[in-house]
């Protein structure tokens, strides 16, 4: 990239300096490249340049039927591929009309919550990292750890679930899995507060976010901010109370948002969201009603001719299916997928803008992205 | 003959072997600590409990490839990495590691020499080490380590001020330049200068973290924001070179500090007789004590901070150290004058 020099002062002819930080830069989370002009080591602009992973899930879905696309979806935002694959199989069954048994709804309430805490984990781990602390990066991983044997013990994987199917789960839950779920709430909850201290009342910490990244409610909805970055803006929307699915809206849970809109209101969210994801799991273990967990689904999955648009809250903001099925073949006519890192990523140059390089890091790990989402 | 030239000759070569071990051993100390804080093993393949992993590493760091970037500045790419090891190899000439002791019936000082302007000495050549980083990031033609000596520089020179000031408030106290001779005066005060200066003290420990480009002051080769700063472009020997030096400086700091500070060699309460069984273990080990608590204590914060934005640390250098070192020494000026005219007025 050719840059005109700009010239500050008679006595010095200065240049702004551009950088490329990735695709293989050890804070990119991936794959990201961001194209950063310099004066000094504040950023006048940046140019975020993505890509780099994609694989073409939505084109490649047109070609399979609609079972095989569920484990497509565990591919895109690989740190929570169980709410990927929630989302896409309600977006199915919103097509086809199913209605799905309530303790199906309920164990997806509890993958999905399961998920978040797993993914929040890594956003933590990162971030945290990103600023220097390596600490927690290692403490944070410890406890993804546990929830990856949860899920290893449910359905085998520990990345790539394919935890969901159309109309229900594929499984029962192993027998006293309930029982270990409970231990890692009693786990996290201590846990938590060992990350709380070594980062919430922690003075670097609070210097290097705080004011960092301020994007107010209207502009963060402007640039269509999703999920805990939104929050962290003062707008208190989140998709499992405003637009319940799964069984949320038999949940009693409570929707945090921040005050002023930088990187800290954003880590106190998610810091709050996995108090709110513990309680959510434990009602789910509490409340889990008996019953069949596949409801009513024809052999073959044809949905009738039409389309829908169907979004669940994701970790990182609102995860959308939007399907077009032609009513004649077995595969979706047409899969487009709203992913909340991509929309989330698209307000970076704005954040960065006027910070210094140690800024972007930490704000590329404050709106937690996932390359392989980003890309599909 | 022997005295003035083999045993002189004799201590440098021990202490320069017990330094590069030292060295290579803090890396691994490092490791150990920081894998035990972050629930983690650290190395455990190479010996037991990774005991030998300081050789592997060198071995591998010495028949890796050396790289020089096709379009850097060659002698100066070869001169950084000496510039930055050599100076924290030769402050060790006037750190005591005790006072003079008989070996085989002939008294031999624990240090190399002791200079009257020795602390003068320490500030110098310890100031140089940093030209080592500046070069490096400019000799290396590329943007991430030029970036990194510029903050690699513009730290130094903030925290170095601080510091120097803060040195001169304990050599007010003590009323000597000579490292041996500040020992001596804390034996004769009765009291570590820790207690006698404790503000000094927590300032000497903030610059010399910062000096060492340790954590939370590691900007200068911040991985996650410069891919590694101003080492990015080295490989082989000639970036080991900058790695030892880096936990050389940590050593010398960490020296530096306990001689000021914790008395040195000197064993706790050197004057109460009641606690005479403490001199069963050796002044020299009293002082390696010291510096290891100093250096576990520098991986201890390494291990829980976040890092510092360098602008937020230049702020804490000029707009908080600073003034903070200057009061320390005036008002340690204004009560040493008081006291002198006190104990002039009695005598």
């Amino acid at each position: 990239m050719e840059t005109p020099a700009v010239h500050h002062g008679a006595m010095f002819d200065t240049d702004e300096l551009v950088i490329n930080m990735g695709p293989q830069h050890p804070s990119t989370h991936g794959v990201l490249r961001v194209v950063l002009r310099l004066d000094g080591e504040t950023v006048v602009d940046a140019d975020v340049v993505i890509g780099y992973l994609h694989r073409g899930i939505e084109k490649l879905s047109e070609n399979r039927s609609y079972t095989q696309v569920i484990l497509l979806t565990d591919r895109m935002d690989y740190v929570a591929a169980a709410t990927n694959n929630v989302g896409y199989c309600e977006t199915v069954e919103k097509l086809m009309g199913i209605e799905v048994p309530r303790r199906a709804r309920y164990m997806r309430t509890l993958v999905c919550e399961l998920q978040r805490i797993a993914s929040h984990c890594l956003w933590l781990g990162t971030h945290a990292m990103d600023a220097g602390a390596m600490t927690v990066f290692l403490y944070a991983f410890r406890e993804r750890e546990l929830i990856l044997d949860l899920f290893e013990e449910y359905c085998g994987a520990r990345l790539t679930y394919n935890s969901m199917r159309i109309g229900g789960l594929p499984q029962e839950i192993p027998p006293g899995w309930d029982r270990k779920v409970r231990e890692f709430c009693t786990i996290m909850d201590g846990k938590l507060v060992e990350y709380e201290e070594l980062l919430t009342h922690n003075r670097i910490w609070r210097e290097r976010t705080k004011g960092i990244g301020v994007i107010d409610g209207a502009a963060a909805m402007a640039i269509g901010l999703s999920g805990p970055s939104l929050r962290g803006s003062g707008v208190p929307r989140d998709l499992r109370r405003d637009e319940p699915y799964a069984a949320y809206d038999e949940m009693d849970f409570d929707v945090p948002i921040g005050l002023a809109g930088d990187t800290y209101d954003r880590y106190l969210v998610r810091m709050e969201e996995f108090r709110q994801s513990l309680r959510i799991i434990r009602q789910a273990i509490d409340g889990m009603p008996e019953g069949p967990i596949v409801g009513r689904v024809p052999r073959l999955i044809k949905p009738p001719a039409g389309e829908t648009y169907h979004a669940i809250e994701s970790p990182k903001g609102e995860l959308g299916f939007f399907i077009v099925s032609d009513g004649r073949s077995m595969s979706p006519y047409r899969v487009r997928v709203r992913p909340p890192s991509f929309c989330n990523l698209q307000a970076l140059p704005q954040l960065i803008k006027g910070h210094l390089i140690a800024d972007v890091v930490v704000l590329i790990g404050s709106i937690d992205i996932v390359l392989g989402e980003v890309d599909r | 003959m022997v005295d003035a030239v083999v045993i002189p000759l004799l201590k440098i070569v021990i202490v320069l072997v017990a330094t590069l071990t030292a060295v290579s051993y803090m890396v691994l100390l490092e490791r150990k600590v920081i894998a035990w804080t972050q629930a983690r093993l650290g190395p455990m393949r190479v010996g037991p409990h990774g005991i030998l992993q300081p050789i592997a590493d060198a071995l591998k760091l010495m028949i890796k490839e050396d790289i020089t970037p096709a379009r850097a500045d060659r002698w100066v790419f070869t001169l950084a990495p000496i510039l930055a090891m050599v100076p924290a190899l030769i402050v060790y000439a006037v750190i005591p590691f005790g006072p003079a002791v008989e070996v085989f019936g002939r008294p031999v000082t624990l240090y190399i020499t002791d200079i009257n302007v020795g602390l003068l000495y320490v500030v110098s050549v310890t100031s140089v080490g940093v030209y080592g980083i500046i070069l490096a990031g400019y000799a290396s033609n590329s943007k991430y380590p030029m970036l990194a000596s510029l903050r690699a520089s513009a730290q130094l020179i903030s925290y170095e001020v601080a510091v120097t000031l803060t040195l001169v408030s304990v050599v007010l106290v003590a009323g000597t330049l000579s490292l041996v001779g500040i020992v001596e005066a804390q034996r004769e005060a009765h009291v570590w200068y820790l207690f006698a200066q404790p503000v000094a003290f927590a300032l000497i420990v903030i610059g010399g973290l910062a000096e060492t480009n340790r954590a939370p002051f590691d900007m200068p080769e911040a991985e996650q924001e410069l891919t590694g700063g101003f080492h990015t472009e080295y490989s082989g020997m000639r970036f080991a070179l900058f790695f030892l030096a880096e936990y050389a400086n940590m050593i010398v700091v960490s020296s530096v500090a306990t001689t000021l500070f914790l008395g040195g060699y000197l064993r706790p309460f050197p004057n109460v007789a009641a606690f005479g069984v403490l001199d069963i273990v050796p002044s020299w080990m009293w002082f390696l004590l010291k510096s290891f608590a100093f250096l576990y204590f520098f991986i201890w914060i390494r291990a829980t901070l976040p890092r510092y934005r360098y602008d937020q640390l230049m702020r804490l250098g000029w707009k908080v150290l600073i003034p903070i070192a200057i009061a320390n020494l005036v008002v340690t000026a204004i009560v040493r004058v008081l006291l002198v005219a006190r104990v002039g007025a009695d005598g």
